[in-house]
């Protein structure tokens, strides 16, 4: 805690992480509720238009606390990585300043019409809107990533004389190839999200004999979206994601993978703890010669260790970053078998009445968030020493002049603030939920008269 | 180019301020504008749709600042590292005010919120100023760029080191302060009848003179502390119609708030806001970070982004400004007029 390097990451995790929660979900949900409307404008079934609307309520609220979540950490780059700031910002500031120009504005205009122009600018204006939301949010993530893949793999610079790095490839920043893989299996993680959120909730309301016809609309959106997101995330994205690490950052794949010793036959860790000071892992359950076949197919191939990597070039914090990948990896294998069983039920029409898939899919409710979460830990922890993949290091990238004791202020007011915020928040979920689609409740004025 | 970004960055600064201004404004009267409930959500109802739209201004006009002048960005945002994290804070909870009150039926918790939305208001509409009176004090910057300032020493702009906040960048605070009350107070009054829209204006009248009174002051004070910033319009005359842009935007508030012509005082206003800002800008140029030693003044050639960068942003940049003009004039145009309740949302 004693230097502002340290304090100026926790504080930069701590705030990100946070952040994150928030986008995670409206960006799953801005297309299931454009899903939802869209149902509706098809078939004019008002349950739809109500369960979207009340869909619409829970994304209003969270994508208020993205927004002001997500203020911060525009502001941190230049706070706290001031040097990073200088260093890159002819690059990383093109990306940002975009996000602004592009998705932000765009965002707020129809968020703004989505929620309070049903009424007076009808039913198309609203469906168009509630695109419009879904392509804003959507727009914002690929800034961010495509900002995130240049910190992981750096494309389109010079270098110039002076040490110093310029942009030369606008289009090369824009269609970095890292941002593919990444955006696809982002964007996935986020239906995931939203898919999960919008399951269990139905079935909170089903086995609770609560909004059933709702809850059985939820059921059936969510599994379908849930199932083919959590594949998605397995086949194509989670697969080139890892072959792109390995390829661009051999010494984060040996790291995540748990992977010490060079070896032609490198086993695939499942479960087991790595021990630092003996380079090995404790309590090990392996697929023998399992990484070398993911990597290289049934004839396998050589696969680097740690021990391959100058020490001054492994990820900073190897255990976590191990315990974040496994993590991912494996709620993510849980929530394609969970989804693949409530989806052969809704096929056979058995979900809605067996409950013990309905309080699977309930409790499973917060899963996605922690997998998500492990997933961006896996990401960024991976991409320590490094700020910018091979240019620049962390340690080199923050404020010169301010001191750890400003900075753990501030981690302290944000830590107070946000604890405060997550009570508010689930306080207005938890009245949302009770409220349920047909909440009538005495806030909203005239839903009653939105239904013209 | 260099002179165009620094252009293009002050003229989305300044449209964050007439914009953000009015409900930031409105945050600060609203607690005597409005007597009931009814009113109080009328006044939000007022600037609901469009207060977040308002704030991306700045958010996108510090984009744009960080990707023309990368230098600027780090150099500022670090030395002003403890004000600007409590602006962050100050904006969350403000944010959080406007959208959470209404979800919650129970008079306790609405006048939480009421007065978050005041506090947040307030002290934002003072800091806002403060930081404008800080980079026309000029900060401590050393050879490498860099300076980190204390919130406060001793109150003294001419101290060394001095901090955030002394008596002249407070005074500028109240000067924003005041004008963006008056601002607010036009907005409500443009969108709001009868009791409301009549207490509307008497904040606005009254708010006049005490602006009236920390113009002058301020523009004495602003030539005292740092006398250069007359040097630029000795340079280019021209540059005087800017503070009577001011001047005549000062006089027309007063003139339309008598004569009761709310659209014309609230555009009064702006003008004002409008030439107060772009003076104190043309004032400062070609310098956008002056610093106590001149000569580690970052200006818009030493801390501008590469040629080719600036030349590429333009082309995005122009086109994503031409969908933001589109999309504020759509959303005013849609929900243009008198606030009535019952056209609210859910």
């Amino acid at each position: 805690m004693e230097d502002a390097l340290t304090v100026s990451r926790l504080q930069f995790a701590f705030t990100v992480t946070y952040h994150y929660l928030f986008p995670m979900l409206t960006m799953g949900l801005a297309l299931l509720i454009f899903v939802l409307k869209s149902v509706y404008m098809r078939g004019r079934n008002d349950l739809y238009n109500r369960a979207a609307r009340f869909w619409g309520k829970i994304f209003a609220v969270t994508f208020v606390f993205g927004v002001v979540t997500g203020i911060p950490l525009e502001f941190q780059f230049g706070t706290n990585w001031a040097a990073f700031s200088a260093f890159t910002g002819d690059i990383i500031a093109q990306t940002l300043a975009m996000e602004g120009a592009f998705a932000f504005f765009l965002e707020s205009a129809f968020v703004g019409l989505f929620l309070f122009g049903e009424r007076r600018f009808g039913q198309r204006l609203h469906w168009f809107s509630s695109l419009m939301v879904f392509l804003g949010t959507w727009a914002s993530g690929y800034f961010i990533i495509t900002t995130n893949a240049w910190m992981q793999n750096p494309v389109g610079y010079r270098v110039l004389e002076n040490g110093n790095i310029e942009l030369n490839d606008y289009w090369a920043v824009l269609l970095n190839p890292w941002m593919f893989a990444q955006y696809a299996h982002n964007m996935g993680g986020a239906v995931v999200c939203g898919a999960f959120v919008m399951a269990g909730l139905g079935a909170f309301y089903v086995l609770s004999g609560r909004h059933v016809e709702y809850g059985r609309i939820f059921l059936k959106v969510g599994v379908i979206a849930g199932a083919l997101s959590s594949l998605w995330m397995l086949f194509p994205t989670g697969h080139f994601s890892s072959d792109q690490v390995a390829e661009h950052q051999p010494v984060a794949l040996a790291a995540m993978e748990g992977h010490f010793q060079t070896d032609r036959e490198a086993d695939l860790v499942f479960i087991g703890q790595p021990d630092m000071e003996k380079m090995e892992i404790d309590n090990p359950i392996v697929l023998p010669g399992g990484l070398s076949i993911l990597l290289y197919g049934p004839a396998g191939g050589e696969v680097k260790g740690l021990e391959g990597f100058p020490e001054k070039n492994w990820p900073d914090n190897i255990p976590l970053l191990y315990y974040s990948y496994h993590v991912m990896v494996g709620l993510g294998t849980f929530f394609i078998g969970i989804m693949f069983l409530a989806a052969f039920m809704l096929w056979r029409g058995w979900l809605y009445t067996f409950r013990p898939m309905l309080w699977v899919l309930m409790l499973a409710i917060p899963f996605p968030f922690i997998a998500n979460t492990a997933g961006w830990l896996t990401a960024e922890l991976g991409r320590q020493p490094w700020l910018a993949y091979g240019l620049m290091r962390t340690s080199e990238g923050v404020s010169p002049l301010v001191s750890s004791g400003n900075v753990l202020f501030t981690l302290i007011g944000f830590a107070g603030v946000y604890l405060i915020m997550g009570l508010l928040y689930i306080v207005l979920m938890v009245r949302e939920v009770g409220h349920g689609p047909e909440g009538e409740h005495e806030t909203l004025e005239n839903t009653e008269n939105l239904t013209a | 180019m260099d002179t165009f970004w620094f252009i293009a960055v002050a003229l989305m600064i300044t449209l964050y301020v007439l914009l953000d201004g009015f409900d930031l404004g409105a945050g600060t009267i609203h607690l005597f504008a409005a007597k009931n409930e009814q009113e109080r959500r009328t006044i939000l109802r007022a600037i609901g749709p469009v207060w977040d739209g308002n704030e991306v201004w700045l958010i996108a006009g510090g984009g744009t600042l960080f990707f023309a002048f990368p230098i600027l960005y780090a150099s500022s945002f670090s030395g002003f590292y403890l004000p600007l994290i409590i602006v962050l804070w100050l904006l969350i909870i403000r944010g959080l005010s406007i959208e959470l009150r209404g979800h919650i039926n129970d008079p306790l918790w609405a006048s939480f919120w009421d007065g978050m939305f005041f506090i947040g208001s307030t002290l934002l509409a003072i800091f806002f100023g403060a930081a404008l009176g800080n980079v026309v004090r000029g900060v401590p910057l050393d050879e490498d760029g860099y300076f980190f300032q204390p919130l406060w020493t001793d109150f003294s702009p001419f101290s060394e080191p001095s901090g955030i906040l002394d008596w002249y960048t407070v005074l500028m605070g109240l000067l924003a302060l005041t004008t963006l009350v008056v601002h607010g107070a036009n907005y409500i009054a443009v969108k709001t009848e009868n009791r409301l829209n009549a207490r509307s204006r008497r904040i606005s009248r009254f708010a006049w003179v005490a602006l009236v009174v920390l113009t002058v002051l301020g523009t004495i004070a602003t030539f005292w502390v740092s006398p250069w910033m007359l040097e630029s319009f000795g340079a280019r005359p021209y540059g005087y119609v800017l503070p009577l842009v001011a001047v005549a935007g000062l006089i027309g508030m007063i003139v339309f708030n008598v004569r009761e012509r709310d659209r014309e005082a609230f555009l009064a206003s702006s003008a004002y806001i409008v030439g107060m800002l772009t003076s104190t800008v043309f004032a400062v140029y070609p310098r956008v970070l002056p610093a106590v030693n001149p000569e580690n003044s970052l200006t818009i050639t030493n801390a501008a982004a590469s040629d080719y960068g600036q030349a590429v942003g333009l082309i995005w940049w122009s086109i994503g400004m031409v969908l933001a003009v589109v999309y504020f004039v759509v959303i005013y145009r849609l929900f243009r007029g008198k606030v009535r309740l019952e056209d609210e949302g859910y």
